[in-house]
């Protein structure tokens, strides 16, 4: 399991700029969204909640395809679904490359993209928790879609047609923890909405992921 | 004698043949009396005569969230069991669900901008149908796109499943977003339970017209499916000789 996820690391980082993609797409969309709807404090800090988090939510929609495509067309993912390990082991452990890849560097990086959206300070460390607690679940829900559709030619479209849907929960109270750091409400309760949806993400998607991939190989 | 027999897909075609007339022909009749009898109701003294799209209203959106879980058995069906008949059934659900779902929004656009103001409202309710839309948009566009029939039912049946978690999920994670924000009072009018009798006997015969409806239209998609599946099965003979 550690020499896959030490693969598939190692293949994200040498492989053309899979690594940073994430972090660069989310930077030039919080540099569009100031030109969008205003630079000034007032109209900015407010949004920059939703904003971030759907900026969060596309970038890692960006690099769905990546999880799984490469492997379906060079045949090591024939290999991996025939090897020792179960597949939906190694569904967990490329989500989890993915979420390290793509997620991770999002969450450090996130306290300056809400600089540059104005969002308060006090919010700062709402945001990256949030982030941290739920880029994981934005992963794996990914993965699930990857998974669906990685026989398909023109996936891509689809696969975003079929994963943003599964993203709004998560969505939802992501925002809302932020949000609510922003104006120093209680956050209690969406925290542990969505500490619970990513725990029950990644216990049970695994299985629906690993259950399509083997449709998708037979 | 059980009901797995009818997952025999000739069995199926030669008893839903019997009976498809006989169903459009009730589905017509509870569809236009139920909603001609609306239509002549009295108005409501707080809504007026707005009030009558509730006859359209009301039934496309039960039949819209009833279907969605009328595929979800069908898919868990499939799943288990393999039964073909059951896969095909929820792939020619999934449209009618759809455009049920539209229908109930339209209408409610429609009733809403008289009695809130506006036509669209970031309201729970209509926030869950438009989320359920898009899971319909999803499944009927991965069944397009899979080619083999067999995987295809296998994927849309998994999505099903893991769309049923989801769609529940965010019907109550829309509803806890919401309070945060404003909400109008306006927003239970839709209920039926405080209805008077005037208007809850045309609206139960409207309900039932939709789904016998929605009945009648599935059995005549299935078959059509079932017929397309025998016509690539001959033809893939054909290519075979």
């Amino acid at each position: 399991m550690i020499a896959l996820l030490i693969r598939d690391l190692r293949l994200a980082t040498r492989a053309g700029g899979g690594f940073g993609l994430g972090v660069a797409f989310f930077l030039i969309l919080s540099a569009l969204v100031p030109f969008g709807v205003g630079p000034d404090r007032a109209t900015l800090a407010p949004v920059a909640p939703g904003i971030l988090w759907v900026g969060a939510l596309l970038a890692c929609l960006l690099s769905l395809d990546r999880i799984f495509a490469l492997d379906h067309e060079d045949g090591s993912l024939d290999l991996l679904a025939t090897a020792p390990l179960p597949l939906e082991g190694a569904v967990a452990i490329k989500a989890l490359a993915h979420w390290i890849t793509t997620g991770l560097p999002l969450v450090l990086a996130a306290p300056v993209f809400g600089l540059l959206l104005q969002l308060p300070g006090q919010a700062m460390p709402w945001l990256v928790l949030s982030l941290a607690l739920g880029t994981p679940a934005l992963s794996m829900l990914g993965a699930f879609g990857a998974a669906i559709t990685v026989g398909l030619r023109r996936g891509g479209l689809l696969l975003s047609l079929l994963v943003l849907p599964l993203y709004i929960p998560t969505l939802i109270f992501g925002a809302e923890i932020t949000r609510r750091g922003a104006e120093g409400a209680p956050i209690a309760t969406p925290l542990l909405f969505l500490a619970g949806i990513t725990l029950g993400v990644v216990a049970l998607i695994p299985l629906a992921a690993a259950a399509a991939l083997r449709v998708n190989l037979r | 004698m059980s009901i797995w027999e009818y997952a025999n897909p000739t069995k199926f075609m030669r008893v839903t043949d019997g009976a498809l007339p006989w169903l459009v022909g009730a589905a017509a009749i509870c569809c236009v009396v139920g909603v001609v009898w609306g239509f002549l109701t009295p108005d409501d003294f707080r809504q007026g005569s707005t009030v009558k799209i509730v006859f359209l209203h009301v039934p496309a959106a039960m039949m819209a969230i009833n279907i969605w879980v009328m595929m979800l058995v069908a898919s868990l069906i499939w799943i288990i069991r393999r039964h073909h008949v059951s896969a095909l059934a929820a792939k020619a659900a999934a449209p009618i669900g759809a455009v049920m779902t539209l229908i109930a929004l339209a209408t409610g656009a429609i009733w809403g901008q008289p009695m809130w103001g506006t036509w669209w409202e970031w309201d729970p309710r209509l926030t869950s149908f438009l989320i359920l839309f898009l899971f319909y948009i999803g499944y009927m566009a991965l069944w397009s796109a899979v080619e083999d029939p067999d995987s295809a039912a296998d994927l849309t049946g998994v999505l099903c499943l893991v769309g049923s978690v989801f769609a529940l999920l965010s019907r109550y994670a829309v509803l806890f977003w919401n309070q945060g924000l404003h909400q109008g009072a306006s927003l239970s009018v839709q209920s039926g339970e405080r209805m008077s009798h005037v208007y809850r006997y045309p609206l139960y015969l409207a309900m039932l017209g939709f789904f016998l409806l929605f009945l009648a239209l599935l059995l005549i998609r299935t078959r059509t499916e079932i017929r397309r599946r025998r016509l690539a099965a001959l033809q893939a003979r054909e290519m075979r000789a």
